[in-house]
């Protein structure tokens, strides 16, 4: 869809978010709270629809943000839900992989590599550490590197 | 000189393990196959099974979930064998010196198992089919009857 | 001890004691019958931890790292890498460089392709095809390497601009070589096109749907061939991509047949591309110089040969990306396989999985399982069997296919 079609969907789930961020016309940030990231998600995958393209998990130190990428073709937009986990001791959000199952193996990926608990994915198993890597050590954690 | 060495040296069957590379040097060994190189003109030819072989080509840096299944094909292949690392992942883990699932080179992964392995190195980042070439045939002629 | 599942079918043995029996392989397929009914993936093999070493490099370092992703894909992740760096800094490379990014990519894309109709034809048993086709990569790597000094893994961009130039006095042999690519490359794609029995093959098999390609977020090919027209290069454009004159290519049925036609004829649509980008090459410097990347983050892309390459960088102000986030196309590619596999004959798995066109080495690791997690037919046999398809339909059509002397390559 057209750039100001877009945005007017946007603004529709303005109510969910903190905050929108425009670093220019073809990349734009909605910041939001974990507990709201799945329904901003849907929103974005199904009703305006954006193509999803992947997850970003970050140890970010003052929380854990997942960064959901989505995108608008016909624009060259890149929309990204940024949400912040504040729950820095057991990390969890729930999962987005039921109505988009493209993010069944990126969830996977989070989870091991950051430990991010993800509530009601589908399949949660080890997808890209051996076999025998510990259980506990996530290796993109801040902690872990220091 | 053995019956066995003068095979392998003369017409080495190579297998081909991947213990997580990029696959710049896996295309780069078919590429081998291909007619601008075709080394099966030198009787070296790419078997289906580490239990054929003579040499294994191994390319990659030896990754965590990747060390079992290359030292369990080490086993398989009958000795005496040779194995080559071939690409600087493999001699030396290239640029994921730092990578937290990198369990290699190749050299010392295999000399866990067998401290008598004979390996060989091809560097290159992928090494050129020339130059995989060259380093097989030099390493074969280096090779004692 | 190999079991068969039924033993009076031919299905080639492959000893007495499968050496990797054991072992948990990349793909796992499960059958009913000769139908595919499940798959389940495990890909911890080539996990190198590639966004953590990211983050022990400094900025300029980084491109080196990501040309090793993947191998055939060793331009767009350092350009796709470099595009959000660019983001973030707020700079345009110079218009020289911009040229030069897309006459390095393309030249990727067409060896890219080429190596995929070579190991789509191995995998149907067209091994005529396999050897043609990595012939006429050749040449390609060839003029890369006089370019870059390399013929894979470049390390030609770098943030500001490219690292090496093209000099105007070879611009005019690249155009020459490029005409006899084109030759041979036309020669063969449609030699390739209008064969019976790669039509007999192909169509049908290995459908993606429409709605399977959005649900699981596929690029490139993968989506072109299932009726999703999108192309990084033509909705985000980068480099100078934005300047020249080209098209998407993209068909609707969804099959391997339409993945086979969308990368073939990309290949002709790279050479238009990289004609009109060294005609036009403009004259000027071919880098700026950058000293310091500010705090701030940054999405860039590039139109990798197997589709969307996708990074996100976040910077603090230092020497090194605090975050970098890497996302090949294959991630989301080579899931939409469960979608294209479940239904399909066992002798079609591997090229149902070709046609998402995955690292060659993933495919290496494809065997069938049973319900005790014993390996019933490992990627041999299944080459095997895909093979013999192809011979049944040569016979049920009483046609012999491609024969070398009816190509007159030289």
């Amino acid at each position: 869809m057209k750039q100001q079609e877009l945005e007017n969907k946007l603004e529709q789930i303005k109510d969910k978010l903190i905050g929108i961020e425009k670093k220019s016309d073809t990349r734009i940030y909605l910041d939001c709270e974990s507990e709201n990231a799945p329904d901003v998600c849907r929103y974005l995958f199904e009703d305006v629809p954006l193509r999803f393209v992947i997850v970003t998990g970050i140890d970010a130190e003052h929380a854990f943000e997942m960064l959901y990428h989505f995108s608008n073709d016909e624009t060259g937009t890149v929309v990204t839900v940024k949400a912040f986990i504040r729950e820095r001791e057991n990390p969890s959000i729930e999962s987005v992989a039921p109505f988009i199952p493209g993010a069944e193996w990126i969830e996977r990926e989070v989870h091991d590599i950051l430990g991010i608990d993800i509530k009601n994915h589908p399949n949660l198993k080890r997808l890209i550490l051996a076999d025998d890597w510990p259980e506990g050590v996530y290796p993109l954690r801040k902690e872990v590197k220091q | 000189m053995s019956w066995k060495m003068w095979s392998l040296k003369k017409s080495p069957w190579v297998f081909h393990v991947n213990s997580g590379a990029c696959n710049n040097c896996d295309i780069e060994i078919v590429n081998c196959l291909t007619p601008k190189y075709d080394i099966e003109r030198f009787g070296i030819k790419l078997v289906g099974s580490p239990r054929h072989a003579d040499a294994l080509l191994v390319t990659g840096v030896v990754t965590k979930q990747a060390k079992p299944r290359l030292l369990e094909v080490y086993r398989q292949t009958p000795k005496p064998c040779v194995v080559f690392a071939i690409g600087a992942c493999a001699c030396d883990t290239g640029i994921f010196r730092n990578g937290y699932h990198v369990a290699g080179p190749v050299d010392k992964v295999i000399k866990e198992e067998d401290p008598n392995a004979i390996v060989v190195f091809v560097p290159g980042c992928p090494p050129k089919p020339e130059a995989m070439i060259s380093g097989v045939v030099k390493a074969l002629a280096a090779l004692p009857a | 001890m190999k079991t068969t599942k039924e033993m009076h079918k031919p299905i080639l043995a492959v000893g007495p004691f499968h050496p990797l029996q054991e072992e948990m392989e990349f793909y796992q397929l499960t059958l009913d019958g000769e139908t595919v009914t499940d798959i389940d993936v495990r890909i911890s093999y080539n996990h190198r931890g590639i966004e953590g070493v990211s983050e022990t490099l400094q900025f300029d370092q980084v491109p080196f790292l990501v040309s090793r992703v993947c191998g055939i894909c060793s331009a767009s992740h350092p350009l796709a890498y470099i595009n959000a760096v660019e983001e973030i800094a707020g700079i345009t490379a110079p218009e020289r460089a911009q040229y030069v990014r897309v006459i390095i990519n393309e030249l990727e894309r067409i060896h890219s392709h080429l190596l995929w109709v070579g190991l789509g034809g191995h995998f149907i048993g067209y091994d005529t095809v396999f050897m043609w086709a990595w012939k006429y990569r050749e040449p390609v790597l060839d003029i890369l390497e006089e370019i870059t000094g390399n013929r894979n893994n470049y390390g030609n961009v770098k943030v500001g601009g490219c690292r090496e130039d093209i000099p105007d006095e070879q611009i005019h042999k690249i155009l020459k070589d490029l005409d006899d690519i084109e030759k041979n490359t036309d020669l063969l794609i449609k030699a390739v096109l209008d064969d019976p029995i790669i039509h007999a093959r192909l169509k049908g098999v290995g459908i993606l749907t429409k709605k399977d390609a959005i649900d699981y977020a596929v690029t490139g090919p993968t989506a072109r061939g299932s009726d999703i027209a999108i192309d990084v290069r033509a909705d985000d454009p980068y480099a100078a991509y934005g300047d020249l004159d080209w098209n998407v290519i993209s068909q609707p049925e969804g099959d391997v047949f339409a993945k086979a036609v969308v990368r073939l004829l990309e290949v002709q649509e790279a050479i238009k591309i990289i004609r009109q980008a060294l005609k036009k090459l403009p004259k000027g410097p071919v880098a700026i110089e950058v000293k310091e990347i500010p705090a701030g983050e940054g999405c860039g892309r590039a139109e990798a040969p197997r589709g969307e390459t996708f990074h996100y960088v976040r910077s603090d102000g230092g020497n090194r990306p605090v975050r970098h986030k890497i996302r090949a196309p294959s991630f989301v590619n080579v899931p939409s396989f469960k979608a294209s596999c479940i239904g399909e004959d066992i002798a079609d798995v591997t090229i149902t999985l070709a046609a998402v066109d995955p690292c060659y080495s993933c495919t290496e690791r494809l065997a069938v399982v049973d319900s005790h997690s014993h390996i019933t037919h490992t990627y041999e046999d299944l080459m095997q069997l895909s093979r013999r398809k192809t011979e049944r339909i040569k016979k049920e059509l009483g046609y012999t296919g491609l024969k070398m002397e009816d190509l007159h390559i030289g």
